[in-house]
């Protein structure tokens, strides 16, 4: 009896601390979106408050959609967030089944080298990547972004999906091989299915990051072409002047495209979960 | 055509020997069964026989034909897993058929085997269905049947039973019996049930770490064990092991007594002792018994006896059922 009481109590408990940590997390986003929905007097005069019928202006909208680039803008962070995530989940699954259905010499040096990757962060880097994209004429060009984004997103993939691929049965993979599956057929069609739930959250850590950033896009593509959102917006923040419902506005639009990408992977990691696999 | 042969087959991680030199010969439609401890070394000698490892050294050759080299799919075999290894995302039907795909047969030849299978293992009404869907007992006789498909001239079987519960097993059991009558193929078969071993075995190959212990038929190993291992693996309840010094035999250090061929009395007998525990099955009552000359024994005797603990009563081994083995454990002629 104490402990169905226990239970409810430490339930309720855990709730209560994940709402209060929702609300915390969600709380500038929805200051974001309800303000770029306002002109901007009722923006700094009233900033916590939901848009009136007096206060309510899509001006901010206009001027990014009217900025005309803009969309040139999100279609470059598609390009590259979506390029970049199949290349992390392609080549990480695959260096991630090598390191851990082969034994060959060198194995867990290899593992600990790429290891290395999660703790180093690519951006001391900075200075080396430019001179080699310089010197191989990428500067200002998507591939660019795809490269270094997918050399940053590997580390990560390939030691979340190693972990997971050890896991999965070997007698799997040697009925496949009595059967006469390739090990890329074996790759692809036995192991690749069961570990989706570990890929679809490898998509999650790899997406956010290589949306939100400005570091890169302002060193290696900052051409008119090739920006993207996050690099866009910033023509609104200026030295002197700032246009907040233009900022507030493509930032809102931004967060968009991330939450119909998050939505589509988290689906994957629930129906991956419930898939029956051996036993 | 079905034969096997094992030269000296070494296999070893590292510094780390698993088999020692296996050498064997299996016969065409022989039902062979190798048996012993977890660590013996069974499973990766049935792998090596699959082409799943490799073995470092010695050779493996299939109808005469030396298989080293060759990869899994073309060695002619087929093999069944404990934890079944079915395909997840494949229907009952795609599973079995998907060895004969990727053969490159023809859809007719495919659709006919898988038919046939599915009818011999009673599989007709779960063809369309996915494994998650099926029982424990399906998802193994639906590995069975894609075994069978591929009408291999070797079944591997890899503790097939053992994650079923005790009445599947029985009946599974019958049912790879039946299999190897009908079929007349050549299966080899890992267990470390001896019941699993001596009621479907033509021979048992006794293997201990790494090295083969003893090869015969089931009765060969129940009457005549060529050491204190194969006595001691075989046979449940344990044999009886008594020092040979403690009952005045000079040349044999240890015999070796089964239960069953004992008599117990309470009125003579040669060995007097007390009754310490009794187990009664019913057919079978099993008395455990602290004796003057030979220490703990362990008697049984066939239906129901009323003996209890502390009960003094003497025991006597049957004529001629005494195993003596010398000081190298090997038995003494």
């Amino acid at each position: 009896m104490s402990k169905a009481r226990d239970s409810i109590f430490r339930t309720g408990f855990v709730h209560v601390a994940l709402i209060a940590y929702t609300l915390v997390s969600l709380f500038p986003v929805f200051l974001t979106i309800i303000n770029s929905f306002k002109d901007r007097n009722a923006i700094f005069r009233a900033p916590l408050t939901i848009p009136t019928p007096q206060t309510f202006s899509l001006i901010g909208y206009e001027t990014v959609l009217g900025q005309g680039d803009f969309a040139t803008y999100f279609q470059n962070s598609f390009i590259v967030t979506i390029v970049s995530i199949a290349l992390v989940l392609l080549f990480g699954a695959m260096a991630a089944f090598a390191l851990s259905e082969y034994r060959f010499r060198g194995n867990t040096v290899m593992g600990l080298y790429l290891a290395i990757g999660i703790m180093i962060p690519i951006r001391l880097g900075t200075v080396a990547i430019l001179q080699g994209m310089v010197a191989a004429n990428l500067v200002n060009t998507l591939t660019a972004l795809i490269l270094v984004y997918t050399a940053q997103g590997l580390p990560l993939a390939i030691f979340i999906l190693s972990e997971f691929m050890r896991t999965v049965s070997d007698d799997l993979k040697n009925a496949g091989r009595i059967d006469g599956l390739s090990e890329y057929a074996i790759f692809f069609r036995l192991v690749l299915p069961l570990v989706r739930p570990a890929m679809a959250t490898v998509a999650v850590f790899t997406m956010i990051p290589i949306w939100n950033d400005l570091w890169f896009p302002l060193i290696l593509a900052p051409a008119e072409a090739t920006k993207t959102v996050t690099l866009g917006s910033q023509i609104f923040i200026g030295q002197f002047v700032t246009n907040w419902n233009a900022v507030l506005a493509a930032l809102s639009l931004a967060i968009l495209p991330v939450l119909v990408l998050y939505v589509i992977f988290s689906r994957q990691l629930i129906r991956g979960i419930t898939a029956g696999a051996v036993k | 055509m079905g034969s096997l042969q094992l030269k000296s087959i070494r296999k070893a991680y590292g510094s780390h020997e698993v088999l020692k030199g296996i050498d064997l010969e299996v016969k065409d439609g022989e039902f062979v069964i190798f048996v012993g401890p977890s660590g013996c070394g069974k499973s990766t000698l049935l792998r090596t026989i699959a082409g799943l490892e490799d073995a470092t050294s010695g050779s493996v050759q299939i109808d005469g034909t030396e298989v080293g080299h060759v990869a899994p799919a073309k060695r002619g075999i087929a093999m069944v897993f404990q934890s079944y290894a079915l395909y997840p995302h494949l229907t009952v039907k795609d599973n079995m058929g998907l060895g004969l795909k990727q053969a490159g047969k023809p859809k007719a030849e495919i659709d006919d085997k898988v038919g046939k299978a599915a009818s011999m293992l009673s599989l007709d009404p779960y063809l369309a269905r996915r494994p998650a869907e099926l029982s424990g007992g399906q998802r193994q006789r639906v590995a069975i049947g894609r075994a069978i498909v591929r009408e291999p001239k070797l079944f591997l079987f890899d503790e097939p039973l053992s994650n079923l519960d005790a009445a599947l097993r029985v009946n599974t059991r019958l049912e790879i019996a039946r299999l190897h009558r009908s079929l007349k193929a050549t299966m080899i078969y890992v267990t470390h049930d001896q019941v699993e071993a001596m009621t479907l075995a033509d021979k048992i190959v006794v293997l201990n770490a790494g090295k083969i212990e003893q090869i015969g038929s089931p009765m060969d190993l129940y009457n005549r064990p060529a050491n204190v291992f194969v006595a001691g693996f075989i046979g449940s309840p344990q044999m009886n092991f008594i020092d040979g010094a403690r009952l005045g035999d000079t040349r044999a250090k240890t015999i070796g007594i089964r239960p069953e061929h004992m008599a117990l009395s309470r009125e003579s007998g040669d060995w007097k002792g007390k009754v310490v525990h009794v187990e009664h099955l019913g057919a079978d009552t099993i008395v455990y018994l602290e004796s003057e000359q030979a220490g703990t024994i362990t008697v049984r005797l066939f239906g129901e006896h009323r003996y209890a603990p502390d009960d003094i009563v003497y025991a006597t081994p049957m004529v001629g059922s005494m195993h003596r083995f010398g000081a190298d454990d090997r038995i003494l002629d």
